[in-house]
């Protein structure tokens, strides 16, 4: 069964190139977008994800294509460690069905992450192999400085604990709506290397979920958070929590939507929305004239990135545009409405120093 | 019908309420005093508990005391019926009326299962004029229920929803437009679609008589004008809280109006403030004298945690759970809560937290412990039993305990339980289905054991975890005070719901889910359903065969079985058991089989 595909039409390039990865050596070693295959859902590949995407990737990476992880789907969120994909495929086995797509499986929502140990790089499902497999090259591949914004005070970000998701107290996330949705799925798996919040690197069995246990009222379904009635939560309703905004970039084809209370340092946003966007920046470098996709080199994207004069900014609740970066972590995502990464010449306005600081780097 | 002994809903009638003097043969004995002397007395007996059993004395005092109650308490809608009410006590100002089983909050029942008050309203509107107070528990509450309501009872003053649904903001504008004498608007728990907030705008004009404000479980954006407006002009108000659409600063401006208040719930409380704006705020709460009560405090963070602490020094009741603290802030906190009787907090404060709990809250009676990841999406830690011990040594006074976590040792719970031997409520919920004891790897009889058995006023219990039908002959044989008893994934064979049957003399509600108990187990409790208020089996071994037969046998009780086949043999997959003087229900939808 083939899986929705969000915008198939649309899609472009991008979507292979950033949204795959793999934790392993391959990685590296190879052409720098070395692009592992995983059989993400248990299914079997798409054929037309084959044909449309192939294209941009060359022809020696092909067969390193993360074809699954590349569709960019309707977005539950997920993101899962590599190592999950067994799990999916054990869970395959028990119910496979478009439930899979959403699955009622406790992945590792971003949404319902607290402090955060690790990157969470977003809530699309198509790219969570990426929070993994970068987070041994990203020293190399993306730095901190691509993103030119004033990281303040970090230290006042570190210590918020989000409140994110559905996850509080006494919120089930099912709901009565649900309730046929649910399979009752009697048992549970029982994971046994259960690691100390650590996301990325444990391999936590996926459980199965039970329905109406463990006996949490779900009396809360809707929060005021505007954005977050766009979100379509694992268990159907979203939780108290969540935080969309639309992220857009000066020249990209669409928005993406990130959830803000996923992050909680202005580092993590920044890296998952480099993540997110960068596809857009290596498409660029074609009409640069770079010497097309085909060898895309660690280094050459270094440079390319380095090279970016982006700037983050956001809309606050005044209908001002600000730069990301100069209030606490706990203010911004208070006020910010919505995201926009500028060009830096476009951003003039806003941080002439930023703009500077980007020059100086090249 | 006889009447039965510990029966909390209203008796079954007489055949026709009749005077004294008349019913009574010449061998009956004359009442010493006159009715009018009987009835003053009896007015002063409040609870329904005493009420029915003064009711039982004799005739000339069941018609004393029909003529006289004033308060009605309905413990399940379908036990009776509005007319065999409505026939019974002609005097009702205020009703208790509870529908739906427990199970049903947690998504167990479909929507449109039942317990719609409609039917009761129509009745009461011809019967109770003067109808005052209405609390609704778990009911399916419509708009047309609610524009009824209010347009029925000319002095009606009390409405209070607790984990209800079907209505909108169209309801709560007819009832506050309506009901002049409005003094109580208590929404909690309901489950309720997007609706507009304009139903706050719709008090009227001078509005003045509210005491108590509770909407903070709804997701309607209120005009702040208004509920300033009304704030103000209520000089009676004590209890307020506000949904999350209200920020820290207009918050700030309640308070100045109403620093007399008994019990805040706050809304959100994360938000850019300038400094002037955080000593504001910092003033209003400080100006709050008479906090007993505060909750909400939704995205609270250790930035302004710190504007409560004048508030909290009468804290009686401090409702953490929404809202994920870390043990570090909440420890602070807790130093300026001297005199918390009940606490409510998540996980995310874990053992550390909960350790500062058991130094700093020697006066603690309840403690409630949500997880903060109940489905264990994110690996989180939670709380173990190292935090329930901490507390447990601590605050002795302790008497109720809900605590969610996901490790337990048997050693633990027995060392809480003598540490603490008062509890009337222990409601202890090992997340993961079956999970052992996490040193022995055996199963939790023993620690359960040592609940029934030292805790011997115990009430109510939950239980969870690997166990075998050992707890339950323990709880047969010591819970001698038990009403109510949930088990999940629990027992090894009939024995197990059997022992609980033979056992607990006083048990009113029993909830199973998820265990192997099957026909004979059910049937092995017809002689007690009768004295219970209810009975709930889901997931179990039971089949539709043994639902007709305890139907069969038992005409008093009415027997309903929600399930996927029809046929005999087959699982009956929901099983709700309970008395009734109504007969089977009549507004059953068609996925229910009543027998």
């Amino acid at each position: 069964m083939s899986p929705p595909l969000l915008g198939v039409e649309g899609q472009s390039q991008c979507n292979v190139s950033f949204m795959a990865s793999s934790a392993s050596e391959d990685y590296i070693s190879q052409n720098g977008l070395g692009l592992k295959e995983r059989n993400y859902l248990g299914l079997s590949d798409c054929s037309s994800v084959d044909s449309s995407a192939v294209s941009s990737v060359a022809e020696e990476n092909k067969n390193n294509l993360n074809l699954k992880a590349t569709e960019l789907r309707l977005g539950l969120p997920g993101s899962q460690s590599p190592e999950r994909e067994s799990d999916f495929s054990l869970l395959s086995s028990v119910k496979l069905d478009e439930k899979q797509l959403f699955p009622l499986v406790p992945s590792k929502d971003g949404i319902c992450s607290l402090p955060q140990k690790n990157i969470v790089s977003g809530n699309k499902r198509g790219f969570a192999d990426t929070v993994d497999g970068f987070s041994e090259s990203k020293a190399t591949m993306f730095t901190e400085g691509n993103w030119i914004f004033n990281a303040a005070g970090s230290g006042s970000d570190s210590g918020q604990p989000k409140l994110s998701g559905n996850v509080l107290s006494n919120r089930s996330s099912g709901t009565q709506s649900d309730i046929k949705a649910e399979a009752p799925v009697k048992a549970t798996q029982k994971c046994d290397n259960k690691t100390n919040g650590s996301n990325t690197n444990s391999a936590p069995a996926a459980k199965a979920q039970v329905v109406g246990w463990p006996p949490i009222r779900s009396f809360r379904k809707n929060t005021l958070s505007t954005t977050s009635k766009n979100n379509e939560e694992v268990d159907g309703k979203p939780g108290p929590g969540a935080l969309f905004v639309k992220v857009s970039m000066d020249g990209a084809p669409y928005l993406r939507k990130v959830d803000l209370r996923t992050y909680s340092t202005y580092q993590e946003l920044s890296s998952a929305l480099e993540k997110m966007f960068s596809c857009f920046i290596i498409g660029q470098c074609g009409s640069q004239g770079a010497p097309g996709r085909e060898m895309l080199s660690e280094s050459k994207l270094k440079d390319l990135l380095h090279g970016s004069e982006y700037v983050l900014t956001y809309e606050d609740k005044d209908g001002d545009w600000m730069l990301v970066g100069d209030v606490p972590w706990g203010m911004f995502i208070a006020s910010c409405k919505r995201l926009k990464i500028m060009k830096g010449s476009d951003a003039i306005g806003l941080a002439p120093r930023a703009v500077e600081k980007s020059k100086n780097r090249n | 019908m006889p009447f039965s002994k510990n029966q909390m809903d209203p008796d079954p009638p007489e055949d026709s309420p009749s005077n004294s003097t008349n019913s009574e043969g010449a061998n009956a004995p004359q009442s010493p005093f006159p009715d009018e002397v009987l009835e003053k007395v009896l007015s002063f007996i409040d609870s329904h508990k005493d009420r029915s059993s003064v009711s039982l004395v004799r005739k000339d005092w069941y018609n004393a005391e029909r003529w006289t109650r004033a308060k009605l308490f309905i413990g399940n809608c379908y036990a009776v019926s509005p007319e065999i009410v409505a026939r019974r006590f002609p005097r009702i100002k205020s009703v208790i009326l509870k529908g739906k089983p427990r199970f049903s909050d947690f998504n167990m029942l479909p929507r449109d299962w039942g317990a719609n008050v409609h039917s009761w309203l129509v009745v009461f509107a011809k019967v109770y004029p003067f109808l005052e107070e209405l609390r609704l528990k778990r009911m399916f509450v419509t708009d047309e229920s609610l524009e009824l309501l209010a347009k029925s009872f000319p002095g009606f003053k009390a409405l209070s929803l607790l984990s209800c649904d079907g209505f909108s903001g169209n309801g709560l504008k007819a009832i506050v437009s309506h009901c002049r004498n409005l003094t109580e608007l208590d929404i909690q728990d309901c489950v309720t679609e997007d609706f507009a907030g304009d139903w706050l705008s719709s008090f009227p004009e001078n509005f003045a008589s509210l005491e108590i404000l509770n909407f903070a479980s709804l997701n309607s954006e209120v005009s702040f004008d208004d509920l300033e407006r009304l704030v103000s002009q209520c000089k009676s108000l004590r209890v307020l809280k506000v949904n999350e659409s209200i920020t820290l600063d207009l918050l700030q401006r309640l308070l100045m109006h109403a620093s007399q208040l008994t019990e805040l719930g706050t809304g959100s409380f994360s938000q850019e403030l300038t400094p002037r704006q955080y000593e504001e705020i910092e003033r209003a709460f400080s100006n709050c004298k008479n906090l007993q009560v505060l909750s909400g405090l939704w995205e609270a963070s250790s930035l302004y945690l710190p504007l409560i602490y004048g508030a909290c020094a009468g804290l009686t009741f401090l409702n953490l759970s929404d809202v994920a603290l870390q043990s570090g802030e909440f420890a602070k906190l807790l130093a300026y809560c001297p005199n918390l009787r009940r606490l409510w907090v998540t996980d995310t404060v874990e053992d550390k937290g909960l350790e500062a709990v058991g130094s700093t809250c020697p006066l603690l009676e309840e403690l409630r412990v949500f997880p903060a990841d109940p489905y264990d999406r994110d690996q989180r830690d939670g709380v173990t039993e190292v935090g329930f011990l901490a507390v447990s040594r601590g605050c002795r006074k302790l008497h109720y305990v809900l605590y969610f976590c996901r490790r337990m040792t048997n050693a633990a719970v027995v060392t809480i339980v003598r540490n603490c031997p008062n509890f009337t409520h222990f409601r202890l919920c090992i997340m993961n289905p079956r999970e052992p004891d996490y040193l022995t790897n055996g199963p939790m009889d023993e620690g359960f054991g040592a609940v029934a058995k030292t805790c011997t006023k115990l009430k109510r219990l939950s239980i969870s975890g690997l166990l075998t039908d050992l707890t339950f002959e323990y709880i047969g044989k010591y819970a001698k005070n038990l009403e109510t008893l949930s088990v999940a994934f629990a027992g090894s064979s009939d024995r197990g719901m059997q022992y609980v049957l033979e056992g607990c003399p006083k048990l009113r509600k029993l909830e199973i889910r998820d265990c192997p108990f099957g026909n004979a187990a059910l049937l092995s409790g017809r002689g007690k359903y009768e004295m219970m208020r209810s009975l709930w089996m889901s997931s179990c071994a039971v089949t539709i065969k043994g639902c007709r037969l305890l139907a069969k046998e038992k005409p008093g009780l009415n027997v309903e079985v929600i399930s996927e086949e029809e046929n005999d043999e087959s699982q009956a997959d929901k099983v709700y058991v309970y008395r009734s003087v109504a007969g089977p229900r009549r507004d059953a939808p068609p996925f229910v089989i009543t027998f």
